[in-house]
């Protein structure tokens, strides 16, 4: 039976290791938003040695390209996008930086997964396609990083109770695969 | 020759393009609120809440369904006997889509294929429009339009299989290309399927095909009989809505078939996820 915690950003060992495959999380705190181009960026910048635009250490990176604020809106639309385009990028950033958390929609490769085990990581699914809703639950928006990027610029959020479910966790359970083969009818 | 006016059509195609995208059609509204009622899975159940909530938000606060408010694309059938006057109706249509997207606080999502950088400047706020022509007896003008995302069109698939591969065949693609897409299209998904033409026509067959009001029969019997064969089979997959494992993974499948070559069998199949965001107007 799935539980449903509340948790806060920064993420601890202590915070993420209790969680399991397909428990519902209602996270609140900073959190940081970017896409795969956002994601080779600093990548190039821990190659190249140098520091990074915000504390990655316990930090959630959330996979977004919002739609643009309606006047007095904090951001438009935001939901999550396809993670896979990540699969290259987020290992070294839990493995190398301490980063704790992604949210994001859609499968993840085994080194993803493989780095949420060793580094203590979990991999969170947010509902796709539900921006508006979604929207809500973010307070404040700024772009803290890369604003040529447009929607993929990297931007510091503050959320509260933003409605996640743990999809990979730290002990190399997968939802995906899980969920799934409880629900297949295999035709005889 | 009937004239229409190049503002006429730039505001209709302006002001279907911020309604869609805002407003969830009522066929996929539909089919959702079904699925919920139906879904036994409690994860996706309250996925499936999740959605219908945000169609309820986008709908009143005139906000968009999802970020992703994706390429404007249209099939356009225009009338032999129509003259557009004051600008050229591909313009027009582009010119309607510039400021919808705009006006609308869409994303602008069209880019350069390598440097992947943001067109927005360059060609326009998300231009250019994706527009299938096609030439018709009369003065009329009917303009289907749809937004359409990227995660779902990154699973679509298009083959050519030998004709001995046949029904069976085709329905083995269709079921590999869902199964492997799994979570990745945000289902629950409506399944389009190009069947015959050429290579390209089997794709443009396949899109097309989304167009269609979810929850309707196919006119061809044979088609229809393979659409309620996959609509089992896909759904038995377990897939679920986003992924997460439940009995609800397909809205609707649909299935354009044309004439092929005697050597081909070109299959297409085209992905729409659960925000199907789409309509049809004349002018």
């Amino acid at each position: 039976m799935s539980k449903t915690y509340h948790l806060t950003t920064p993420l601890s060992d202590e915070d993420v290791v209790q969680l399991k495959v397909g428990d519902i999380v209602y996270l609140s705190g900073i959190i940081y938003t970017a896409r795969d181009a956002a994601h080779k960026k600093l990548i190039d910048l821990m190659d190249e040695g140098k520091e990074l635009p915000f504390d990655i250490k316990g930090s959630v990176i959330y996979f977004v390209g919002p739609t643009p604020p309606k006047p007095g809106d904090p951001i438009g639309s935001a939901g999550p996008t396809t993670s896979y385009r990540m699969d290259s990028y987020s290992p070294r950033l839990i493995n190398e930086m301490g980063q704790k958390g992604m949210i994001g929609k859609g499968k993840r490769n085994q080194d993803v997964i493989d780095a949420c085990i060793k580094s203590k990581a979990v991999y969170f699914g947010a509902t796709g396609g539900a921006g508006a809703l979604l929207a809500r639950q973010i307070k404040s928006a700024e772009v803290i990083a890369y604003p040529e990027l447009g929607p993929e610029a990297i931007r510091k959020l503050e959320v509260v109770d933003f409605p996640l479910t743990v999809v990979n966790d730290t002990y190399g359970g997968d939802l995906y695969k899980i969920g799934r083969a409880k629900y297949e009818i295999k035709e005889s | 020759m009937r004239e229409i006016k190049y503002e006429d059509i730039v505001k209709a195609v302006k002001d279907n393009i911020i309604y869609s995208g805002t407003n969830l059609p009522k066929d996929a509204l539909t089919a959702l609120n079904k699925a919920y009622k139906e879904e036994e899975s409690p994860v996706c159940k309250e996925v499936l809440r999740q959605l219908l909530k945000n169609a309820d938000i986008a709908a009143s606060e005139a906000r968009p369904l999802c970020q992703d408010t994706g390429l404007a694309v249209f099939f356009v059938k225009v009338g032999e006997d129509l003259k557009v006057v004051g600008g050229t109706l591909k313009d027009a249509i582009n010119e309607g889509t510039r400021i919808g997207y705009e006006e609308g606080y869409f994303r602008a999502s069209t880019c350069v294929w390598n440097t992947r950088a943001n067109l927005k400047d360059e060609i326009g706020y998300n231009l250019p429009a994706i527009i299938h022509f096609d030439l018709v007896a009369g003065d009329g003008l009917e303009i289907e339009y749809a937004a359409k995302g990227g995660g779902s069109e990154n699973v679509s698939r298009a083959t050519v299989l030998p004709p001995a591969a046949g029904r069976e065949g085709i329905i083995d693609f269709v079921t590999e290309c869902v199964s492997n897409a799994g979570p990745n299209p945000c289902p629950p998904i409506i399944v389009g399927v190009g069947i015959g033409g050429t290579f390209e026509k089997a794709a443009i067959s396949s899109k097309h095909a989304l167009f269609r009001t979810v929850g309707t029969t196919n006119e061809d019997a044979t088609l229809n009989d393979m659409e309620g064969e996959l609509m089992t089979k896909l759904n038995n997959l377990g897939i679920g809505a986003m992924g997460m494992g439940g009995r609800e993974t397909v809205l609707g499948v649909h299935i354009e078939a044309n004439p092929c070559h005697i050597a081909s069998l070109p299959v297409s199949v085209n992905v729409q996820c659960h925000s199907s965001r789409h309509t049809s107007f004349k002018l």
